[in-house]
């Protein structure tokens, strides 16, 4: 207990009180100033913008993902369940190369991409492509367990009642899985919305058009300007404690909602 | 996690299903998607390193700074894993077989690195222990290198990897229950030998899940490293630091050898992960209650 109680204080609570105490220091009209600074709206906006975008699309994509390795017997399944889990296991970096590669104007789709006129690596187009690369894993493994889970019975029950396949799934099946649905919105979102080693390569990192909070940090600190990066940092910490907050609330009720087998 | 499949249900099933028009278009929507998302990029790293040949590839990674990128990233990986391996089981053995108050919030502590942005985790070390930071000054006079050095490094990735052993172990010890400890405590065992002789052997499938998650974090943590390192060559660059500044001076040859190296890690890794979770979901059957 005690172990755990020491070694939890010296490298989570003591760095993480160290960043409040030095938010502390700054006056509250300094706070302000480098909050409303128009490079800092920018990049806050840029970063969280863009994350709930490509959240959005985790979500829909990710629960089309999870119904056809659910429901669907087709060859290579298994394989693109295990896939699945790449952008988790791949190092933030290696994902930031190999997708600047990949999109860039000669690489293997940034080529025809261009040609249709649409450029993606060192635009914001780019930062939102990888994103939802970060993101995809959080919705399809939230919203897996939950569709296996789901009793056959509800929606025979619907069938035999008349309604149509269209209505069974969006009226009885997809609203069960809401709790899930939200629970791996909120995890890609905040993943998105954080990360940096994947979207740094690929953003162009232009100030005020394809640069992210993270980054901002990155370049306040090299400019010593901690007072700068602290206040970013802790704007989006908040954040972060937000989401963890909605998202436990999620999970108990969906608790409430579906009771424990 | 196969659903049973009897004869019953597949007559069942055409209630259950859509039209075979929408299952294809379902099951082409995700296969593309997962493939240009996911299968390309990590297609694309081994391509770029080998595109001039195995001998430039092979050339690439015995450069001397390659190397010491190399050897850095084992020890920060051996010195982060084996800590949070201790801190691990004994946070699980707590959270799992004691009550106590305030353990909720003692869990969402122990989640929180997973969902702060990793390069806030550095900056939290480079407030203690940076020129300005609190402590930076007395390290300084007493000549104590923190920050741009390996001790910073081995802080950032352990607070970035602090959750995945506890969090692996945590649901496993709660399911199992405290009846087999009790039960040898009352025998006459001591503490510590409750805890190697009943509790370990349990759980040692969890252990290893969770040291191979810790692992591959600490081997590829980028963004808090990125700001505690300081980008000193051939001393305080990790693997993943170094492909960036590879890639940055456009060797790409170079920078994407080394990414394959951790590409081939997480491979490694997904498929571990696939074999350790059969050994966990038939570890659990027969302990359904």
């Amino acid at each position: 207990m005690g172990l755990t109680l020491t070694w939890l204080s010296v490298i989570i609570l003591i760095p993480l009180a160290g960043l409040f105490l030095k938010t502390f220091e700054l006056s509250p009209d300094q706070f302000w100033g480098i909050l409303t600074s128009r490079r800092t709206l920018n990049a806050l906006k840029i970063s969280f913008g863009l994350a709930f975008a490509a959240a959005l699309v985790n979500l829909v994509m990710g629960t089309i993902i999870v119904w056809a390795l659910v429901r669907y017997r087709f060859p290579g399944r298994r394989l693109f369940d295990a896939i699945v889990d790449i952008p988790f296991a791949l190092p933030t970096a290696v994902a930031g190369v190999a997708l600047t590669s990949l999109f860039a104007q000669k690489g293997w789709l940034g080529a025809p991409l261009a040609e249709l006129g649409i450029k993606v690596a060192f635009t914001p187009v780019g930062i939102f492509v990888a994103m939802i690369f970060i993101g995809i894993p959080f919705v399809v493994r939230t919203v897996q367990p939950v569709l296996i889970d789901l009793d056959a019975e509800i929606e025979e029950a619907a069938a035999s009642l008349g309604a149509n396949r269209w209505h069974t799934v969006f009226r009885v099946i997809l609203p069960s899985l809401i709790p899930a649905l939200l629970t791996g919105f909120a995890l890609a979102f905040a993943r998105a919305v954080g990360e940096y080693g994947s979207v740094i390569f690929i953003a162009g990192n232009l100030p005020n058009v394809s640069e992210i909070a993270p980054l901002l940090i990155v370049i306040r600190l090299s400019e010593f300007r901690y007072a700068d990066a602290t206040a970013i940092a802790v704007v989006m910490l908040v954040a972060s404690f937000l989401i963890i907050f909605a998202v436990n609330r999620l999970q108990r009720w969906a608790q409430v909602r579906i009771p424990a087998h | 996690m196969n659903q049973p499949q009897s004869y019953l249900s597949s007559a069942r099933s055409d209630l259950r299903s859509e039209p075979r028009l929408v299952r294809a278009l379902i099951i082409a929507i995700a296969v593309i998607f997962l493939t240009v998302f996911v299968v390309l990029p990590l297609v694309v790293v081994f391509a770029q390193a080998f595109s001039k040949g195995v001998g430039a590839y092979f050339a690439a990674l015995s450069d001397p700074e390659a190397l010491s990128a190399i050897r850095l990233t084992l020890w920060v990986a051996a010195i982060s894993v084996s800590l949070n391996l201790i801190f691990g089981l004994v946070a699980a053995w707590a959270i799992a077989k004691f009550d106590f108050r305030g353990k909720t919030f003692l869990i969402s502590l122990i989640d929180l690195p997973f969902s702060v942005s990793p390069v806030i985790s550095g900056l939290v070390f480079v407030l203690l222990f940076g020129a300005q930071g609190y402590w930076g000054p007395w390290l300084q006079s007493h000549n104590v290198h923190v920050l741009f050095a390996v001790p910073g490094i081995a802080l950032a990735t352990i607070f970035v990897t602090f959750p995945f052993v506890a969090r692996a172990l945590i649901p496993l010890m709660q399911e199992q229950g405290t009846q087999e400890e009790e039960a040898a405590v009352s025998l006459g065992a001591s503490g510590l030998q409750t805890f190697f002789r009943v509790t370990l052997p349990n759980i040692k499938w969890g252990v290893l899940y969770g040291v191979l998650l810790c692992n591959a974090r600490a081997m590829g943590e980028f963004g808090a490293v990125s700001v505690v390192s300081g980008h000193i060559r051939g001393e305080t660059n990790t693997m993943p630091l170094l492909v960036e500044i590879l890639y940055n001076e456009y060797q790409f040859i170079s920078s994407f050898a080394i990414a394959s190296l951790l590409a081939m890690l997480a491979l490694i890794t997904l498929v571990a992960k696939t074999f350790l979770e059969r050994h966990l979901d038939e570890g659990q059957l027969p302990r359904g209650n």
